[in-house]
C-alpha cells in the first residue's frame, strides 16, 4: 500500500519538475500527465490531493513567478515577458498575473527591485501562493 | 573551531542510494558498516572525507512504522526541503556527464547573481543543487560574499 503511494508521489513529482523545467514551452496538462504515466483525469485528481492545487494552477504560478523575476531583473517589455514564460496571449497573461499577484505586471514592475538571495530559493519562496496568503486582487 | 562534518538525507533504499551517489554523481563511500540496529552508510564528495552525508533509512529505531511511512511519503513528493548543495568548477560539463548517466534534472544550468546553477533529484525525491560559483569555486558559498556581490 505505502509503496504504491510512494511510487505515485514520485511520478507526480517528476511531472511537477517537468513543469518547473519546461514552463517556457507550450506545455499543457495532457503532456504533463504523460510524464506521470497517468490518464489526464487521474493525474489532475491525484496531483491536487498530493500538492494541494491543480497542475494547471501550479504551472500558472511557475510562469507568473518567472514573469515576476523578469519584471524585476530585466528591461524586457511586458509583452515579451508574457511569451518568454509560456503564455500564448497577453490577455490571459495579464488576467492570470493580476489574479495571482493582486496587481498588473506593469504595476508590479513599478515598485519592485532586484533581490539579493540565491535564485533557486527565490524560485521557491517568491512563488505566489495559492493557499490563501496572497493579497486579494486589487481592482485598479 | 567548529565545523560541520555530517549531515543526513533520507533515502528509501540504501543500495539504490549508493548506486546513485557513487556511480552517477561520483561520490566516494566513506563508511559502510552494519551497526546491528542500522546500516551506517556515509558518502563524501571526491577528496572531501571530512564532510560526510549519511544516507539514512527512515524506520526503527528512530521512527515507528507509521511515522516512517509519513517520512517516505513526504520524501517522494519532494517535500523534505533542500538536501544538498554541490559545487563544481564546470557546471555545464558536470550537467552533461550526469545527464548522460540518467540523472533527473529539474532545470538547466541558469546564470544567476552568484553563479550558474541547476537542480536535480536523487531517485527518492531529494532536492539537490549543482552550482558553479561566480569567480570559481568556494567564494560564493559564503553568504557575506553573496551579499557583497549583490551590493
Amino acid at each position: 500500500m505505502s509503496r504504491a503511494v510512494e511510487d505515485q508521489n514520485r511520478r507526480l513529482l517528476r511531472a511537477r519538475d517537468a513543469m518547473d523545467r519546461s514552463y517556457a514551452e507550450p506545455l499543457d496538462v495532457p503532456a504533463v500527465a504523460r510524464v506521470a504515466l497517468m490518464s489526464e483525469a487521474h493525474f489532475i485528481r491525484t496531483f491536487r490531493e498530493t500538492f494541494g492545487e491543480t497542475p494547471h494552477r501550479y504551472l500558472q504560478r511557475r510562469r507568473v513567478e518567472r514573469a515576476m523575476f523578469m519584471l524585476r531583473q530585466t528591461d524586457r517589455s511586458v509583452t515579451e515577458i508574457c511569451f518568454d514564460v509560456g503564455f500564448t496571449s497577453l490577455g490571459s497573461f495579464s488576467r492570470t498575473f493580476s489574479a495571482i499577484v493582486g496587481e498588473s505586471p506593469s504595476a508590479y514592475r513599478s515598485h519592485s527591485s532586484p533581490e539579493a538571495v540565491p535564485g533557486c530559493f527565490t524560485m521557491v519562496w517568491t512563488r505566489p501562493s495559492s493557499f490563501g496568503e496572497a493579497k486579494v486582487a486589487a481592482v485598479d | 573551531m567548529i565545523k560541520i562534518t555530517h549531515s543526513a538525507v533520507f533515502v528509501l533504499d540504501q543500495d539504490q542510494a549508493l548506486d546513485f551517489y557513487v556511480n552517477k554523481l561520483g561520490f566516494e563511500v566513506n563508511t559502510d558498516v552494519d551497526l546491528g540496529f542500522m546500516r551506517w552508510l556515509t558518502v563524501n564528495a571526491p577528496g572531501q572525507p571530512d564532510r560526510q552525508v549519511l544516507l539514512e533509512l527512515p524506520g526503527p529505531p528512530a521512527h515507528d512504522p507509521a511515522t516512517a511511512e509519513q517520512v517516505r511519503e513526504l520524501l517522494t513528493k519532494g517535500a523534505t526541503g533542500f538536501a544538498l548543495g554541490i559545487q563544481t568548477d564546470d557546471v555545464h560539463k558536470t550537467y552533461e556527464e550526469w545527464k548522460a548517466r540518467g540523472v533527473e534534472f529539474v532545470d538547466q544550468p541558469t546564470e544567476r547573481d552568484y553563479g550558474i546553477d541547476c537542480g536535480l533529484r536523487d531517485p527518492f525525491g531529494n532536492n539537490l543543487r549543482l552550482v558553479q560559483p561566480v569567480g570559481g569555486p568556494s567564494s560564493a558559498a559564503d553568504p557575506s560574499e553573496l551579499a557583497r556581490q549583490n551590493g
